[in-house]
């Protein structure tokens, strides 16, 4: 490997490092504020208790420079590669386990990461196949985005697929959703953001409810009628009473995100993987000769 | 809905029985951290814990920490995970053992409504994710039992003013989570009826 490419595959496992401790600490804004709009609007006893709660402990995280929740997650990354950025993907994701594991050694945060049949750790949140990264290629491009989303198990595991029929339409992925946030009733962590994968094969339906949860809350899929669906599961969802950790009250999700993908003319897959009120996201550019900017998100 | 502060380990059962469905508390004293591991060593593998539990008020949790020396352990982020997972313990420690509190997130189901009513025991719903402020709570870890699990570790903390936590199940067969799941699956079919 060269001198240069060396240094950038530094430059990304540096990001990496700091990405993960960053997002674990310090919340978007954009989730800021449909913290305090839900607490604003939430009417129940035990809700307004649970949204101030959550709002005292994000003041605190702040203060003290601490993470906002102890599940440091599985350690997600999204990458998008420009065509020439000038490291091979299989460094950029060495880079990726690197920061990762430096990050989980030097802060000190939890190892989460085991063998699925041991159940032994099996180190610093780094494993066979960890951390995940979902990839996307641009061309014509020569730089890196970086995004890691640490995920928390709370939520995960209240993720759901349904093999829907076509003749079940578009009504059986909205009953899909709700009999299925219902059922999770407050184990999630909510009001957090559903993240709704529709279309492709049953794998990649629930790839895609996870790009859906990665959003900045409250944006909207490009597509218009996969949008009005995106609006209308959002009232909906918030009308089924489960409220802020599922004790009940006017606040069950804070959004609903919905992506998309065409599909075989017999499929109609619906995926719902959720994300708690804690969706800590953090992003990096970085540039072909290692710059690295933290601001900009993607 | 009142509020109370409860000091555990309790000794006058009545402490629990006064806590009803939807009340505030906040909770003094010393708590045990627990999770699954944990309870598997002590159920499935039949391995009774190297500690008293009678009277105890137990969390759900795997904290993070920094160590010390042999046994000292430093608070980093401690938190509360998901109860469910583990409800089926619930009658064994409060028979076996004497537990008459669990505290965690997401709440238990209804299996844990009536052996928590016959051996007056509690659930304190916890805000999940609210780590940092929990940490701001528990003032030290006294003392860490079965290392080899961490962080599944059983844990004696210290707390001050821990809370506010809301009662979801109490002692007289009431569930919080119980009603807002009937209500919610009531509306779901009016919901249906609309699509």
């Amino acid at each position: 490997m060269s001198t240069v490419a060396t240094d950038l595959q530094k430059s990304v496992q540096d990001a990496a490092a700091n990405l993960y401790v960053s997002a674990l600490k310090d919340i978007p804004q954009d989730l800021r504020d449909a913290l305090a709009a839900a607490r604003d609007r939430e009417t129940s006893t035990p809700g307004k208790r649970v949204l101030e709660v959550i709002h005292r402990n994000v003041s605190i995280a702040d203060e003290q420079k601490n993470l906002v929740c102890q599940d440091t997650g599985i350690a997600v990354y999204h990458c998008n590669v420009g065509e020439h950025f000038p490291l091979h993907p299989a460094r950029i994701y060495e880079a990726l386990r690197d920061g990762t594991e430096r990050a989980t050694i030097d802060h000190p945060l939890r190892s989460n990461a085991v063998h699925t049949i041991t159940r032994e750790n099996t180190g610093a949140n780094i494993g066979y196949r960890l951390p995940i990264v979902h990839w996307e290629f641009i061309p014509d491009w020569d730089g890196l985005d970086v995004k890691c989303v640490p995920k928390g198990s709370g939520s995960e595991n209240m993720s759901f697929l349904k093999m829907c029929i076509p003749a079940d339409g578009v009504k059986g992925i909205k009953q899909f959703v709700l009999e299925s946030i219902v059922g999770a009733g407050g184990k999630p962590c909510p009001p957090g953001i559903v993240g709704v994968g529709i279309g492709g094969s049953a794998d990649y339906a629930m790839h895609l409810a996870k790009e859906a949860i990665m959003r900045p809350i409250g944006t909207r899929n490009g597509d218009p009628l996969v949008a009005q669906l995106e609006d209308e599961l959002y009232g909906l969802l918030n009308e089924t009473g489960i409220g802020p950790m599922g004790l009940g009250g006017d606040v069950t999700v804070l959004q609903c995100h919905i992506e998309h993908a065409d599909t075989h003319m017999t499929l109609n897959p619906v995926a719902v993987n959720y994300q708690c009120w804690a969706a800590r996201r953090a992003s990096a550019h970085i540039g072909p000769d290692g710059s690295i900017d933290y601001d900009r998100e993607f | 809905m009142a509020s109370h502060t409860v000091t555990f380990p309790i000794t006058d059962p009545q402490e629990i029985l006064k806590l009803r469905a939807g009340d505030e508390v906040t909770v003094q004293g010393h708590i045990i951290g627990i999770r699954d591991r944990t309870q598997i060593r002590i159920f499935d593998q039949g391995v009774p814990p190297p500690m008293d539990l009678s009277g105890a008020f137990l969390l759900h949790t795997a904290p993070n920490v920094r160590k010390l020396g042999p046994g000292k352990y430093e608070k980093i982020c401690i938190g509360t995970t998901t109860s469910a997972r583990m409800v089926r313990f619930t009658e064994g420690l409060g028979a076996q053992y004497g537990v008459r509190a669990i505290c965690g997130k997401g709440g238990f189901p209804d299996e844990a409504i009536e052996p928590m009513q016959r051996l007056g025991m509690v659930y304190f719903a916890i805000v999940g994710g609210a780590a940092a402020l929990e940490t701001t709570q528990i003032e030290e870890i006294e003392e860490v039992l079965w290392e080899e699990l961490m962080p599944e570790c059983l844990w004696k903390f210290r707390v001050k003013d821990f809370g506010p936590l809301t009662v979801g199940i109490d002692a007289h067969g009431n569930s919080l989570y119980h009603d807002v799941q009937a209500a919610a699956h009531e509306k779901l079919k009016e919901l249906y009826a609309r699509l």
